[in-house]
């Protein structure tokens, strides 16, 4: 028997041996002993907080999700470029406004690259700014109520791809065109593209205080396409760094056309140097029609203005702005180091990652060491710039982030990898699959002087078998790595929402003591408000109906109203009384073309309701919340236009 | 006795922390409560403990049919408290002073402890009969009825001290910084008397 027990143990030792044997060799490993540790890295408990935000565009559903880390699991989606039935964003009339634009009302948009303000090259956690590639527009949201705020539209531009990346000290958000084009626009052949199209790469000013918006100044580049672009940072701040590629110029079949030159380009901007010149008067107005879309949060309404000019700025104004770094094969990412002195070009079609130095930069431009020019931009020549190369990483690098520790970390869409290497030795030093095709890869503040290396996140563009199936259309998945050793981890598969390009992520207690629990019905300015009882009424304006109504737990007031008429637009101005954390009301109407309400705390949303048929109408809430939600309903009585039964509400006659 | 005179006073004078801080405080948490909703009673009013709490706290009784909470105007006990308090703090001080130019002797502090802990009972008293009146004096038409086993209505009555279960929310009634000012103070007019009679017997054996 005790012979029995001591080979059992000595099995039970073998066994685990080879169990932690593969730990070592086997990240994807699915075996139980290792599955137990992962799963103990983004384990949060029932109730705990995760240590990190992490907001992901949401691509074609034009918003930007937010999840926590390391868990993955989603907390909300913010509507941004698209309209929201969930909460009415859109749909109401305090909101319909955002979505203005000089197109009219467009009421989607494809959302790509969050930034979070920054002060001092470190994050603040004021505000995110994500763009909308499709109509150009780039949005500012709060991160104190979660809500977008403010979308300036940026004329002269399209495919807004370049953006929206910050200057260390939030000076500038930048917005770069990915196509360009006739600027200003004009009815020509395509045919004449080369030479005549203009590629505008936009600095919109960001008021410390308020984050307000306003474009300062438009560059008109030549006709290439603007791909990414990134700040300097700390040494070379006063600088952004856009990749190009169809450099070629080319107008049709770009896959072909535009993959012939065996180098684009990085555009280094000096914006400091024009930023002056602008200040000094230079550059010069031209027409131009663009929204500038404001939420305010005391009146709880947004308001759209038409802007009719913008400053553009020719670089041949001002030489010694702008110079060219020659960068292998059609770059993507373009990616600035926390030290600010690498520049990494994530040559797509390159068999080798391109790493510019800024200081070589600098050197060369001193010594006027040009290879010729590009619409009069010099050239500099690529010998003279490289920093180095790390050799043969992988197949289609795209994006790179930064540890702060020295590192960093490329995907690979081809091979479908992320690759870790070492700055200034150019060597690979570990390298993980990701499930499937990864395109941009997230390092909390890892566009910043101080990166927190701890986690990293994959955000692929292919999902096929990592989950159940749902269908030919799956949502998109990402895979969290824990990074704090010398090789990278995988430790979490999980679904994201819409196609997440870029994504921002900052430690949980930079925000999440501002975030904000209820708007004060006090510093309502809202026009149409009703504060207390006494302030509902039904007012009637021709053929408008201003109904001024208030929930809280659990009735609407009025909720009787008669005298509306067939052909009548009623307005529905829906105060929320509570003053209590996350007790919003929802307001939904029979027939009403929109979408429904929901009404945060101390909020005033209105929908309007075209009445169309004789009857007597229910409307009722559709947030759960209270014990007494189900009775939370009124009925609207519509009768014949031509009936003379005058307006009368109540409220527990 | 000079030394017991000065602690009189002291004493006397930590009664006016009422004016500054709360005398009680009654917290209510729930479920849908993690942070929990709560009332700090002055002797001259309740507030909430949080901005909004006394507004959440009205919103939820509403179900039961209970009152809102009472604004001071509403109650005597809020304009009254404030002077017995005032009027106590100053005849103990008063006292106090007497002792230590010997015109009065240390009986007199038992005296005031003697009195203020009979006002202090009245207070419990008709605090415990407000509370009483608030969880049972519901609205006959209350949205939500609760009986009890024998079918007689369920009363929501805080507790006057300690804990209770009131449906789904758990109710925790404490003195607060105010009334533990208050205790202290008492306390320290009864340590006055003690060195006072000290002092005074260390005299009458010399």
């Amino acid at each position: 028997m005790k012979k029995t027990l001591k080979i059992t143990v000595a099995l039970v030792a073998v066994l685990a041996g080879l169990t932690s044997c593969n730990n070592s060799e086997n990240s994807k490993g699915r075996s139980g002993a290792l599955a137990s540790n992962v799963a103990e890295k983004v384990y949060v408990a029932p109730g705990e907080h995760d240590s990190h935000y992490a907001f992901l565009s949401g691509g074609y559903s034009g918003n930007l999700t937010v999840y926590g880390l390391p868990s993955g699991r989603m907390f909300k989606e913010i509507p941004v470029f698209s309209q929201f039935p969930t909460n009415g964003y859109g749909y109401s009339e305090e909101t319909k406004p955002m979505l203005e634009t000089s197109f009219g009302f467009i009421p989607w948009d494809d959302s790509h690259h969050p930034d979070i303000s920054q002060t001092n090259g470190k994050l603040d956690g004021r505000w995110i700014f994500i763009n909308g590639n499709n109509t150009p527009r780039i949005a500012r949201i709060s991160l104190t109520t979660f809500e977008t705020e403010e979308i300036i539209e940026v004329p002269n531009s399209a495919g807004n791809h370049s953006s929206s990346f910050i200057t260390e000290n939030t000076e500038y958000v930048v917005a770069g065109t990915r196509f360009s084009v006739p600027v200003p626009q004009r009815d020509m052949p395509i045919k004449d593209y080369k030479g005549n199209f203009k590629g505008a790469l936009t600095f919109i000013s960001v008021d410390p205080e308020h984050g307000h918006m306003d474009i300062k100044f438009q560059i008109l580049m030549p006709g290439f396409n603007y791909d990414l672009s990134h700040p300097g940072r700390g040494k070379s701040h006063g600088w952004f760094f856009f990749t190009t590629y169809n450099t070629e110029e080319a107008s049709s079949l770009l896959e072909v056309n535009a993959s012939q030159n065996d180098k684009d380009f990085i555009a280094a901007i000096n914006w400091k140097k024009i930023e002056e010149y602008v200040n000094n008067g230079g550059g010069k107005m031209m027409p131009a029609d663009y929204a500038h879309n404001l939420h305010d949060e005391a009146t709880h309404t947004a308001t759209s203005t038409m802007k009719k000019e913008v400053r553009v700025v020719d670089p041949a104004e001002i030489p010694g702005a702008i110079y060219l770094l020659p960068t292998p094969k059609s770059p993507h990412g373009c990616d600035v180091d926390p030290s600010g002195e690498y520049i990494v070009g994530n040559g797509k079609l390159s068999a080798n990652l391109t790493v510019h130095s800024f200081t070589k930069m600098l050197d060369a431009i001193e010594k006027k060491k040009f290879d010729g020019d590009a619409y009069g931009i010099p050239i500099l020549r690529f010998e003279d710039v490289l920093a180095g190369s790390v050799e043969q990483p992988g197949l289609g690098p795209l994006h790179t982030e930064f540890d702060g520790k020295g590192n960093a970390y490329t995907t690979f869409f081809i091979s479908s990898e992320v690759v870790k290497w070492k700055l200034g030795t150019w060597e690979v030093l570990d390298r993980k699959p990701t499930y499937y095709s990864v395109g941009h890869l997230t390092i909390p503040g890892g566009n910043s002087r101080e990166p927190f290396g701890k986690y990293m996140f994959a955000m692929n563009k292919i999902t096929k078998d990592r989950y159940l199936p749902t269908g030919p259309e799956m949502e998109h998945s990402a895979q969290l790595y824990d990074i704090s050793g010398d090789k990278m981890e995988l430790l979490l598969d999980f679904p994201t929402h819409g196609e997440p390009h870029y994504a921002a992520a900052i430690p949980a207690e930079i925000i999440k003591n501002n975030s904000k629990k209820i708007y004060r019905l006090a510093e309502n300015k809202h026009p149409r408000k009703a504060t207390v009882d006494a302030e509902t009424k039904v007012v009637r304006d021709g053929k408008n109906v201003h109904v001024y109504m208030t929930t809280i737990r659990s009735h609407f007031s009025p909720d009787n109203i008669e005298g509306v008429k067939v052909g009548d637009k009623v307005y529905f101005h829906v105060t929320n009384l509570e003053q209590d954390f996350d007790v919003p009301h929802g307001f939904a109407m029979i027939g009403a073309n929109n979408a429904e309400l929901l009404i945060s705390p101390g909020q005033t949303r209105t929908l309007t309701w075209e009445p169309k048929k004789v009857g007597v109408w229910p409307f009722y809430c559709t947030d759960f919340c209270s014990a007494l939600h189900q009775e939370m309903q009124g009925y609207v009585r519509v009768s014949p236009a031509d009936s003379n039964i005058e307006l009368s509400w109540s409220l527990g006659d | 006795m000079k030394t017991a005179s000065i602690i009189m006073i002291l004493g006397s004078l930590l009664l006016l922390g009422l004016f500054k801080f709360p005398l009680w405080n009654i917290m209510l948490g729930a479920p849908q409560y993690p942070d929990p909703l709560g009332m700090n009673i002055y002797i001259d009013g309740i507030k909430g403990v949080e901005e909004f709490d006394l507004q959440n706290i009205d919103g939820i009784n509403h179900y039961i049919g209970m009152k809102t909470i009472p604004k001071p105007e509403e109650m005597w006990e809020f304009s009254v408290f404030p002077k017995v308090i005032l009027g106590m703090s100053i005849l103990g001080v008063a006292i106090g002073v007497l002792g230590f130019f010997g015109k009065v002797s240390y009986k007199f502090f038992l005296g005031w402890f003697l009195l203020m802990s009979v006002l202090g009972l009245l207070g419990m008293y008709d605090f415990n009969n407000w509370l009483i009146s608030y969880g049972s004096d519901l609205d006959p038409n209350a949205i939500i009825k609760v009986t009890n086993p024998d079918g007689s209505p369920m009363s929501y009555k805080p507790p006057l001290f300690g804990f209770q279960k009131l449906l789904n929310f758990d109710v925790t009634s404490l003195p607060h910084t105010g009334g533990y000012l208050m205790f202290a103070g008492m306390t320290l007019t009864l340590v006055a008397f003690w060195l006072g009679r000290r002092a005074s017997v260390k005299v009458t054996k010399q």
